[in-house]
């Protein structure tokens, strides 16, 4: 009985750190992308001064088919140093972060060996993964 | 407008969203989607591919620190994301299947009828005691958060998980079909049934909304529905506003939490009705 209250005293212990990992995941993911937005905007206006002052140059920037799709696209355009391509990487780099978050809890939940929540976690990690590739078949 | 005016407007109009999502659990997009559509004349496909990018960046700007700060609670967040995954899966099956105007009169007088029911606890106090649930036992799902108004720590009994879960799964395989966000239901579902204060569900709704949409970003991307330009100042706006927000919800009542979430409620519950009757 004693033995048991203790590891769930440690476990709760683990419990809080795994709060700071999950946060700590979160936040840089969340500033690096940031930051990559940010310099790949300042990076596009300063290339393209028009930017600033003509009312025509935003049509060719939303319009459709101008957008990305595939890696090798954005890849292309880093090496030219596109501001847009940055923006690009930031996007993606966010959109990764959630994923991420998942990945990291099953590998908290297995060092804590909570057997249910390391089950539960990589449920659903399954599940974005076919969701994703679901989507990808059918989009 | 110049691409400098686009980008500032946008910025601005994000920033809103980012903080009404950080509070009431949502991801913004109802914001953002008739803003770049309607005010800004942006493609569709665009805005909505935006709204995904807004979705991430509400949960992970506001969950930084409502994890660090136990305002989310985690295992109830990985528990009901079980139902959310799968349920969201489903609705990709359903979505040729099911259909038409009487889905949203029905879901909109549901949001309606929640929005209501969401009026009554207006006065409740919380964190009292609520119907003993095993499975929550087992599984650890209760839990406590240090309340600033309050001065201390308040801990909490979470019930009717299955019940929450089920209505998760429903939730997740109805937004996809309705085309709404799903944080709204999350916060209901939490809220309402298994019995979280609101700020709890709204941090921990928060939490789970960017895994919802990361699932389907990559197929929006793949589709070239992400425009960067149009995307940067939405995930930079929404993302300082989700800060914002994050700082301001422990300093605010839960009472005036309860009022803003019950008004996009009813404001959405109308709007399903209008699609769905007109």
């Amino acid at each position: 009985m004693n033995s048991a209250r203790d590891e769930r005293s440690a476990g709760a212990k683990e419990r809080w750190s795994a709060e700071a990992l999950i946060s700590a995941v979160l936040r840089i993911g969340v500033t690096a992308s940031l930051c990559l937005i940010v310099l790949g905007t300042l990076v596009s206006f300063v290339h393209h001064p028009s930017y600033l002052s003509d009312p025509q140059a935003l049509r060719p920037l939303t319009k459709p088919g101008a957008a990305p799709r595939t890696l090798g696209e954005v890849a292309t355009m880093v090496a030219e140093w596109q501001g847009q391509a940055l923006v690009t990487l930031g996007l993606l780099l966010l959109l990764a972060t959630p994923i991420a978050r998942v990945a990291l809890s099953i590998a908290i939940f297995t060092r804590e060996r909570d057997r249910a929540f390391t089950i539960i976690t990589a449920a659903v990690f399954c599940m974005l993964v076919l969701s994703f590739l679901l989507g990808a078949a059918g989009g | 407008m110049t691409p400098l005016v686009f980008t500032l407007i946008t910025l601005v109009i994000s920033f809103g969203a980012g903080l009404l999502g950080a509070l009431v659990g949502l991801g913004g997009g109802i914001i953002v989607v008739p803003a770049l559509t309607l005010l800004l004349d942006i493609d569709i496909r665009y805005a909505i591919g935006a709204s995904v990018v807004a979705v991430i960046a509400t949960s992970s700007g506001a969950a930084a620190a409502y994890v660090r700060e136990h305002m989310t609670n985690l295992r109830v967040a990985m528990f009901l994301e079980l139902a959310t995954t799968s349920g969201a899966i489903s609705g990709a099956f359903l979505a040729g299947v099911v259909g038409g105007r009487w889905l949203f009169v029905v879901f909109g007088l549901m949001l309606a009828y929640s929005g209501l029911a969401s009026l009554r606890r207006l006065n409740e106090h919380e964190g009292g005691s609520v119907g003993r649930d095993r499975l929550a036992d087992r599984l650890r799902l209760h839990g406590a958060f240090f309340d600033p108004l309050a001065g201390h720590a308040i801990s909490y009994q979470v019930t009717h998980s299955v019940g929450g879960l089920a209505i998760m799964y429903v939730a997740g395989a109805l937004s996809g079909l309705l085309g709404i966000g799903s944080g709204m239901l999350k916060v209901l579902a939490m809220d309402q049934v298994m019995r979280l204060p609101l700020k709890v569900s709204t941090a921990t709704s928060n939490f789970m909304i960017g895994v919802t949409a990361a699932a389907s970003a990559g197929v929006y991307f793949a589709r070239g529905d992400i425009d960067p330009f149009v995307a940067a100042p939405v995930a930079a706006g929404v993302l300082g506003g989700a800060v914002a927000g994050s700082r301001l919800l422990p300093r605010v009542q839960s009472r005036t939490v309860r009022i803003i979430f019950t008004v996009v409620l009813l404001w959405v519950a109308a709007q399903m009705l209008v699609r769905g009757l007109r």
